[in-house]
C-alpha cells in the first residue's frame, strides 16, 4: 500500500522520447488508467514503477521512499502483462503460485492452496489449474496472468491492458470483478487500456499521454467534461466527439479555430439545416451520421426516432467546446 | 511450378522411401560390419569371400579385456581344467590370461575426459550466452566474433604450441589438461549455439520473475534455464561427441594415465597378430555411451520441438 509518485519523470530509447517530464501522483487505493495511443508511453509508465526501465531523469516514490534503486522485486509489485507472459514449463496452478513461493513472500503452503484456489475462482479458471500453461486459449492466458498478480497483496498493481483478448461478456464481468477486489481491499491499481469503457466505469483518475506527456490528469468526469485539448477530448466518449471548424456556427470565440460537439452539445429540431446520411440502431441508442455544410456529424438521438436517410434536421451548438490553432481548450 | 503444400502422391511417397532407405543402409553398413565383426573369430573376421553367417564367439571381447601369453602344451597341461568361460576360450588357442587389459582404464579415462568437458563447456557456454543474450557487454559483436574465430582453423593446427606449452604447465597425460583443451576448442560452439536458444526465449518470462519476487539469477534459474533445457541437451550431445571422438590431440598429448579410447583402440591390434575382432569390440563398446546419452536426451529433444509449435 501507499502512493506512488512520479516527478519529472523522462525515459527515451535512443532517438525515441518515450516519457516526457510525466509528473503524476496515484493516491493511495486510487485506479488509475492511462489512456492514450500505442506509442503515447502508458506500457513504459508502468515499466519505470515496476522497476523494469531505469528513467533517464525524474524520480519515482512509492510510499514516500524513492525506489529507483531498488529492484521489481524490492519494490513489490504486481504485473498483468500485455503479452501474458505465463511461465510455459510450469501448470496453470505452478503459475499462479509463483510470485507466493518467491523468496520475497515466502506464504505457508496452505496459505498458498487458499490464495491460489480463491483467484481461480474468481477468474473463472478453477477447472484449467492443472493444464500446462500453454495449453490453454488466449482469454484464459490472460486471467492466469491477472490471478498471478491477485494472489499477492503488493504496494501496487500494475495492468497492461489485461483485459484485451477477453470476449465482451467476459471483459464486463472481470471489469466488475476487478472494481470489487480494488473496492474490497483498497488496493492501488495503475492501469493502461485503449478501451475507454474500461476508463469511465473503473477509474478514479484517468491520465492522458500524448507523446511521452501527460497532458491531463483527473478523475474520469473532470477529463470528459473539461477536456484540456481537442487529443485529450478524442480520449473518451462514445460516438467521438465530433471536430469541425469553427466558423461553421456563429459566434465562436476569439481565436477559436475548431469547434468540438459532443452529441450532448448538439440541440436537434433548431438552427441550422442538416441532411441525414445514414442511422445506426444500436438498440439502446441510436446513431445519427449528419452531413452539414458538407462535414460530418455523428450524434446519438432518441432510440425510437422516424428519421430515415434523406430526412432534414436542424441542429445547434450548446456549450460546445472550443479549441485554438495548437488545439488547446478555449475557456 | 507451384509451392503449395499438398499430400506427396504414391510415386513421390515410394520414391522418398527408397531414398532413406539406401541412406539408412550406407549409414548403418559400417556399424553393422564393426558390431558383426566383434563377434567373430579372428580367422572368420578376415575370410574371403567376407563371412556373412557366422559362429558367434566372444574372443573378440575376452582378447579385449584380457594380456594373454602362449603356452607350452606342458604347462597348459599342469594348469587343468579352464577354470571359467573365458579361460576355455583362450585355452582353445593355446594361450593364457596373464591379466586384465588397459582398456578398461581408458575407456574410463574418455568418460572422465569426455562428460567432464561436456559439462564444462556447456555450463561456461549457458552463462555467457545468457550474458551475450541479455546484457549490454562492451564489443559485444567483437567479442562473439572472436569466439566464433577460434573455429576458423582446425584445432589440431595448434597442436604443436598446445604440446610445449602444456609441457611447460605439466598438463600433459592429465586429465585436468584434456578437459581444458576439449572445453577450449567447445566452448565457441557451445555459447553461438546456446545464445541462439536464449535469444529465442522472451524476456518477457524474466520480467516477470523479477516482479513476481525474485532476483536475476533466480529467475535465469527457474524461468530461462527449464525453457533452454532443449538446447542444452542439443548442445551437450554436440559437444560429446567431438570431445569422446576426439584422436589426434589424444594420441599427442595422451600416452599413459589419462590416454583415452580412441588413441588405445588401434593399439590392440599388436598384441597377438591382426586381432581385429578385439578392435571391432573395442570400438562397439565406445559407442554405447554416446547412444545412450542421446537416447536419454532425446525425450527432452523432441518435448522442445512441440513446444516450439506450441508457444507461438
Amino acid at each position: 500500500m501507499g502512493e506512488v509518485i512520479l516527478s519529472n519523470v523522462s525515459k527515451s530509447f535512443g532517438e525515441d522520447v518515450a516519457l516526457d517530464r510525466v509528473s503524476m501522483t496515484v493516491p493511495d487505493g486510487a485506479f488509475v488508467v492511462l489512456l492514450g495511443p500505442t506509442g503515447a508511453g502508458k506500457t513504459t509508465t508502468l515499466r519505470v514503477v515496476a522497476g523494469l526501465e531505469r528513467p533517464d531523469s525524474g524520480d519515482v516514490q512509492i510510499a514516500g521512499v524513492s525506489v529507483l534503486d531498488r529492484t521489481p522485486a524490492q519494490r513489490n509489485v504486481a504485473m498483468v502483462f500485455q503479452q501474458y507472459s505465463l511461465y510455459p514449463h510450469l501448470t496453470v496452478r505452478q503459475n499462479l503460485e509463483f510470485p507466493l513461493k518467491s523468496p520475497l513472500l515466502r506464504t505457508p503452503k496452505d496459505e498458498i492452496e487458499r490464495k491460489v484456489r480463491e483467484v481461480a475462482e474468481v477468474l473463472r479458471i478453477d477447472h484449467k489449474l492443472d493444464n500446462r500453461a500453454t495449453a490453454l486459449s488466449g482469454g484464459e492466458m490472460q486471467r492466469v496472468s491477472i490471478g498471478r498478480a491477485l494472489v499477492r497483496n503488493p504496494s501496487i498493481y500494475l495492468m497492461d491492458e489485461p483485459l484485451s483478448s477477453l470476449d465482451a461478456k467476459l471483459r464486463a464481468e472481470l471489469r466488475i470483478e476487478l472494481k470489487r477486489i480494488q473496492a474490497q481491499s483498497g488496493a492501488t491499481l495503475l492501469y493502461v487500456t485503449h478501451d475507454q469503457v474500461e476508463a469511465m466505469t473503473m477509474a478514479t483518475h484517468v491520465g492522458v499521454l500524448d507523446q511521452g506527456r501527460l497532458v491531463q490528469f483527473g478523475s474520469p468526469r473532470e477529463v470528459y467534461e473539461s477536456p484540456v485539448s481537442i487529443y485529450a477530448a478524442t480520449r473518451l466518449g462514445q460516438p467521438r466527439i465530433n471536430l469541425l471548424p469553427a466558423s461553421v456556427f456563429a459566434d465562436a470565440p476569439e481565436g477559436a479555430r475548431t469547434i468540438g460537439l459532443r452529441p450532448e452539445h448538439i440541440v436537434q429540431g433548431e438552427g441550422e439545416e442538416g441532411s441525414v446520411v445514414r442511422v445506426e440502431r444500436l438498440g439502446d441508442q441510436t446513431r445519427l451520421h449528419l452531413d452539414f455544410k458538407q462535414h460530418e456529424i455523428i450524434t446519438v438521438t432518441d432510440p425510437h426516432t422516424p428519421l430515415k436517410t434523406g430526412d432534414r434536421v436542424q441542429i445547434r451548438p450548446r456549450n460546445a467546446y472550443y479549441f485554438d490553432a495548437a488545439g488547446a481548450r478555449i475557456v | 511450378m507451384s509451392f503449395s503444400v499438398t499430400e506427396p502422391s504414391a510415386r513421390q511417397k515410394l520414391f522418398a522411401g527408397v531414398l532413406v532407405l539406401v541412406y539408412a543402409l550406407v549409414t548403418i553398413m559400417p556399424l553393422a560390419w564393426i558390431i558383426a565383426t566383434g563377434f567373430k573369430t579372428p580367422s572368420d573376421a578376415i575370410a574371403y569371400p567376407p563371412k556373412v553367417v557366422f559362429e558367434p564367439s566372444l574372443e573378440g571381447y575376452v582378447n579385449l579385456f584380457t594380456t594373454r601369453t602362449r603356452a607350452s602344451a606342458e604347462t597348459l597341461e599342469s594348469l587343468g581344467e579352464p577354470q571359467t568361460w573365458y579361460d576355455s576360450i583362450v585355452r582353445k588357442n593355446d594361450m593364457v590370461i596373464v591379466g586384465p587389459s588397459r582398456y578398461g582404464e581408458r575407456f574410463l579415462n574418455s568418460v572422465i575426459i569426455g562428460f567432464g568437458s561436456t559439462f564444462l563447456s556447456v555450463f561456461l557456454g549457458t552463462i555467457a550466452a545468457y550474458a551475450f543474450s541479455r546484457f549490454k557487454v562492451p564489443l559485444k559483436d567483437d567479442l562473439m566474433f572472436f569466439i566464433l574465430s577460434t573455429r576458423m582453423m582446425p584445432p589440431i593446427a595448434v597442436a604443436i604450441p598446445i604440446f610445449l606449452m602444456y609441457r611447460e604447465l605439466g598438463l600433459n597425460d592429465t586429465h585436468l589438461g584434456m578437459i581444458l583443451l576439449y572445453t577450449a576448442v567447445n566452448l565457441s560452439l557451445s555459447v553461438w549455439l546456446l545464445k541462439g536458444f536464449i535469444d529465442e526465449i522472451p524476456v518477457e518470462y524474466e520480467e516477470a520473475a523479477l516482479i513476481d519476487g525474485y532476483t536475476r539469477f533466480q529467475a535465469f534459474y527457474k524461468v530461462v534455464l527449464p525453457q533452454a533445457a532443449t538446447g542444452i541437451a542439443s548442445t551437450a550431445i554436440f559437444c560429446l561427441i567431438f570431445a569422446w571422438n576426439e584422436y589426434a590431440f589424444a594420441v599427442l598429448l595422451t600416452s599413459g594415465t589419462a590416454q583415452t579410447a580412441p588413441p588405445f583402440i588401434p593399439t590392440i591390434i599388436g598384441v597377438g597378430g591382426q586381432d581385429w575382432p578385439a578392435v571391432a569390440a573395442g570400438a562397439t563398446l565406445f559407442l554405447v555411451p554416446v547412444m545412450v546419452f542421446t537416447i536419454l536426451l532425446r525425450k527432452h529433444l523432441l518435448r522442445g520441438i512441440t513446444f516450439g509449435a506450441v508457444r507461438k
